[in-house]
């Protein structure tokens, strides 16, 4: 199946400047296996959303659709077909 | 775009969420970096950071690398240090904890811990001063799997021995050692201190738990002693494979136990290269000096005004010659009656003299944190020293009259000097001040002459 990402403006000199770009992965994916398949593309992503420990950054959210996936099971978070995912940065600092 | 979602509707506002989160996307996109002419088709390998205006370094020149929790600013100047240019931000937005600058080898190179809150802390290099930077794609510093743990933050860079000039250290958080040996081109965990059996029992202080002093012994290759916030001083004789505590002596006020083995809050610990056995501390309350190499600590803190504080620097030629800046107290942590003092020892902590002279007297309640002061290693040192409040002061004549050099940048984190060496032959282009139209007043280089700034 497809997955489509949608990728931060600050994230986009790792992904050839596009705003949005697609993995193929299997059926039944989660959002790890998601993440890790754009990771195989983009291996400059990698460490800017997720730690060494796996877990999302603190201040990285993840959005499938329109749903923060803090509320959907985190990166268990189970992807559909044609599912768009959004990598955007919190709203932080001071 | 933003106006155009602004302007609609109140109604509609909220519907427009996605175009608006595109405008800002772009625009963090446009300001945040622009790409280096040779590729990598995963992403850019070097980095040009745009709206800069870089120095024009040359040889015998004085360089202050200063970091902050908004980005690293750089300073140059000739050797009589009165007139300074200063160039930045870089990496605007970015925590700068540590940096240095490595000469070693022929190398004009800077190192930057450049900390985004929001996407990682990434160690980056520049062998230009800052026109282009390394871009990794991956953290070079990363813990292993195995480890359990994810890099916070980097709190240190510091060179191996001069004969060793392909050595590099790191000090990170969590507290851990990292070292490379190949020019900073990989790095690896030191095991045998994140494996030490008092590890699990060291205990974050206000800024973290934190490895933040590196010292290699430059008389033994396999000494070296590192400082943990909050573990103590450990100290390996084996090129650190085993790390045994040296704190004896050193008190602790926060715990039950006064003088434990480990656990001291130690804040900064120095020595001179050519008295590599005796080590200088200034702790969470205490200043100390050890003549053992670590093995037994004395209390040094007689004439000073508080024995707490962060910073402390070893003179660059007097091994007998430390400065340090107190602080109130733990609860206040700003100099004491808002006079800014340096305070100096040239007697190995027999007695602190305070150094004053052009520094303000009133109502100056600052704060210098443990990586912000440096010298430089002319024959009369430069000190140098960034504040809380955004200034720099230098002194010129080892410490016995001030000058603010900068005032108005964010909060310093850390203060590097250095002398570039580059028998002769600048390694930069041209100043690029001469290739901006007059219109573009938003350079980002100034000249500052030292004195009139404040």
């Amino acid at each position: 199946m497809q997955v489509f990402f949608t990728i931060p403006g600050p994230l986009r000199e790792f992904t050839g400047n596009q705003r949005a770009v697609r993995v193929e992965v299997e059926a039944g994916a989660n959002l790890l296996q998601v993440l890790q398949a754009l990771f195989v593309v983009y291996p400059g992503l990698r460490d800017r959303v997720l730690t060494e420990t796996g877990e999302t950054r603190r201040h990285v959210n993840i959005f499938v659709a329109n749903e923060n996936v803090l509320y959907t099971g985190g990166l268990a978070t189970s992807i559909p077909a044609g599912a768009e995912v959004s990598i955007v940065p919190a709203i932080s600092g001071g | 775009m933003i106006q155009r979602c602004l302007t609609k509707e109140r109604a509609d506002r909220y519907q427009r969420a996605s175009e608006v989160r595109e405008a800002l996307e772009a625009v963090q996109g446009a300001v945040l970096q622009s790409r280096h002419p040779s590729e990598d088709p995963r992403g850019p390998r070097k980095l040009v950071l745009p709206g800069v205006e870089h120095l024009s370094v040359k040889n015998g020149d004085v360089l202050l690398l200063v970091g902050t929790n908004k980005g690293a600013f750089f300073l140059r100047s000739s050797r009589d240090r009165s007139r300074w240019d200063v160039a930045g931000p870089y990496f605007r937005g970015q925590g700068i904890y540590a940096m240095t600058y490595d000469g070693r080898s022929d190398r004009h190179r800077l190192w930057v811990s450049a900390n985004d809150e929001v996407w990682g802390v990434f160690l980056r290099s520049s062998d230009d001063f800052g026109r282009i930077w390394t871009n990794p794609l991956e953290a070079s510093i990363r813990f292993p799997t195995e480890a359990g743990a994810s890099l916070r933050n980097i709190w240190q860079i510091c060179l191996g021995r001069n004969d060793e000039p392909e050595k590099l250290y790191c000090g990170v958080e969590p507290a851990a050692l990292f070292e490379s040996v190949d020019g900073g081109e990989s790095w690896s965990l030191v095991r045998g201190l994140y494996d030490h059996p008092h590890r699990p029992r060291w205990m974050p202080a206000n800024g973290g738990l934190i490895l933040h002093t590196i010292l290699p012994d430059p008389s033994n290759k396999d000494r070296m002693y590192v400082a943990v916030s909050a573990g103590g001083v450990y100290r390996t004789e084996d090129g650190g494979t085993t790390w045994q505590a040296r704190n004896n002596g050193v008190r602790v006020m926060f715990l039950p136990e006064k003088y434990p083995e480990f656990g001291q809050c130690v804040h900064k610990i120095v020595l001179h290269e050519s008295r590599p056995e005796r080590l200088f501390l200034q702790n969470h309350w205490g200043l100390y000096r050890s003549d053992n190499r670590g093995n037994s600590w004395q209390d040094i803190a007689r004439g000073v005004p508080s024995d707490f504080g962060f910073v402390m620097l070893m003179h660059p030629h007097d091994a007998d010659c430390v400065y340090i800046v107190p602080v109130e107290s733990d609860k206040f942590r700003c100099t004491p009656e808002g006079h800014l003092r340096v305070y100096r020892t040239r007697n190995a902590g027999g007695s602190w003299e305070a150094l004053d002279r052009g520094l303000p007297q009133k109502g100056a309640y600052e704060t210098v944190l443990r990586d912000a002061m440096s010298s430089d290693s002319l024959d009369s040192a430069g000190i140098y020293f960034g504040t809380r409040s955004g200034k720099v002061y230098g002194s010129k004549d080892e410490g016995k009259s001030w000058k603010k050099i900068v005032e108005g940048l964010p909060q310093i984190l850390c203060v590097k000097a250095a002398i570039v060496h580059m028998d002769g032959t600048p390694t930069t282009k041209p100043n690029l001040k001469s290739k901006i139209p007059k219109r573009r007043k938003t350079a980002r280089t100034k000249r500052v002459r030292r004195g009139r700034s404040g």
